[in-house]
């Protein structure tokens, strides 16, 4: 998902103190961040929506890639304000991250020094803007199935920035499903556009989930403490399960020759994505991890004077005004 | 860290003569543009009509820790309720 492989940390804690906490857990109380947990709740948290809120900032790139371009006026304000949108859900998520003792610019520096991750589908490019339409109704729409039960999630800081957010998501995706339709209906040209968006975003919309769940060895203690609600194969089956009948709407065919509904199962039964393909984006090696991290350095490092200049031009005010009272 | 801006909490008065309600937090070098960016990033649909700024570090907050003192004592004295009250019904509302 937008954080995908999260480790959930060990934890060394008081065994009393742990037991209450589970119990508060599963009775459905939020933890706030004055309450008591477990060092390993905080990490893994921490690292989860630190993940989650780096996927929202490099998010911006592909999509921010054709703000110029768009076909028409209507349609750049409306990618403007979706983006705009994205950047949005990094600073809620940035937030409810510093709640548990994170600094923004800690956390910052570990995305742009290539200690935390975000999620693997933004290291694909977005070509054309065929791309734009598909990337709105196929991530944004992997994105609202796993944050849809995360408003949930015990952590109270994190619930909260997840009903936010997933306020904002039906746009996202609505908007991409109008964009990719109207191609689909419009010329052979454009139909051959939507379905090649279509071929190159599928699988690593599908990687989106993480890894299989046989795979998966982290989730146990992270679904115990309710900062993870679903495993990765059942958010990926719920996912196919909605996009396919959307395909078929649009004529668009999905690039799974084994894909079939399975009356026994009540799902549809569909190929893996190429998990070797998966783990190597995740190590860097994807078509554009090298450019997005360079992006992210840059606007950090050309945004460096203004963040100095600003902070010195409000301290020498405060200390103008205190010398005046 | 070094030159981080500090951290504000956010308020903002919704449409309906509610009050202002916490909404998040962000950061900004002053309370100027702790309200311009409050109106970027919480009411982009028309989500308020006021923003109040707090600088984060100046709200004190009572502790978990307090809950049993703070609390407990109100939870005994049920007369301050309405529902306490027996009314006879030939007396109408009330
Ligand atoms: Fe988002
Ligand atoms: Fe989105």
């Amino acid at each position: 998902m937008y954080a995908q492989m999260i480790k959930s940390e060990a934890t060394q804690d008081d065994p009393e103190k742990l037991a209450a906490f589970q119990a508060r857990i599963d009775a459905g109380e939020k933890i706030e961040p004055k309450d008591w947990m477990p060092e390993g709740y905080r990490k893994t948290l921490i690292r989860q929506i630190g993940q989650h809120a780096h996927s929202e900032i490099v998010g911006q790139l592909p999509e921010g890639n054709w703000i110029t371009r768009a076909p028409t006026l209507e349609r750049k304000a409306i990618l403007l304000a979706k983006v705009q949108d994205e950047a949005g859900h990094g600073l809620y998520l940035y937030c409810a991250a510093e709640t548990l003792g994170v600094s923004r610019d800690e956390i910052t520096e570990m995305l742009l020094d290539g200690r935390m991750k975000y999620s693997s589908i933004f290291n694909y490019p977005t070509l054309n803007w065929a791309d734009i339409g598909a990337v709105g109704w196929l991530v944004d729409g992997a994105a609202i199935m796993n944050q849809v039960p995360l408003q949930r999630t015990s952590f109270g800081p994190y619930s909260r920035a997840m009903i936010r957010i997933c306020k904002e998501e039906s746009f996202h995706q609505r908007q991409g499903y109008d964009a990719i339709r109207k191609m689909a209906e419009g010329t052979p040209e454009q139909k051959k556009m939507a379905q090649d968006a279509l071929n190159r975003l599928w699988y690593p919309s599908l990687m989106m989930f993480g890894p299989s769940d046989k795979d998966s060895v982290h989730s146990a203690q992270s679904m115990a403490w309710k900062i993870k609600m679903n495993t990765n194969d059942e958010l990926r089956q719920k996912f196919v399960d909605q996009t396919v009948p959307q395909a078929e709407y649009l004529g668009l065919t999905i690039p799974d020759p084994d894909l079939k509904w399975n009356e026994e199962r009540g799902h549809y039964d569909y190929t893996d994505p190429d998990w070797s393909e998966f783990f190597e984006v995740i190590k860097g090696n994807g078509p554009c991890n090298v450019d997005r991290l360079a992006a992210r350095n840059k606007a950090w490092d050309d945004g460096a004077w203004v963040r100095d200049g600003l902070l010195a031009h409000a301290k020498k005010k405060a200390a103008r005004q205190h010398a005046a009272e | 860290m070094k030159n981080e801006w500090p951290l504000w909490e956010i308020f903002i008065r919704g449409q309906h003569g509610m009050s202002h309600r916490h909404v998040g937090s962000l950061h900004a070098p002053d309370a100027e543009m702790a309200i311009k960016n409050a109106r970027d990033v919480y009411t982009r649909r028309n989500e308020g009509v006021s923003i109040w700024v707090v600088e984060a570090n100046h709200i004190a907050a009572s502790s978990p820790s307090d809950k049993g003192p703070l609390y407990e004592p109100s939870e005994s004295k049920v007369y301050r309720h309405p529902t306490f009250f027996d009314i006879p019904e030939e007396v109408g509302a009330m």
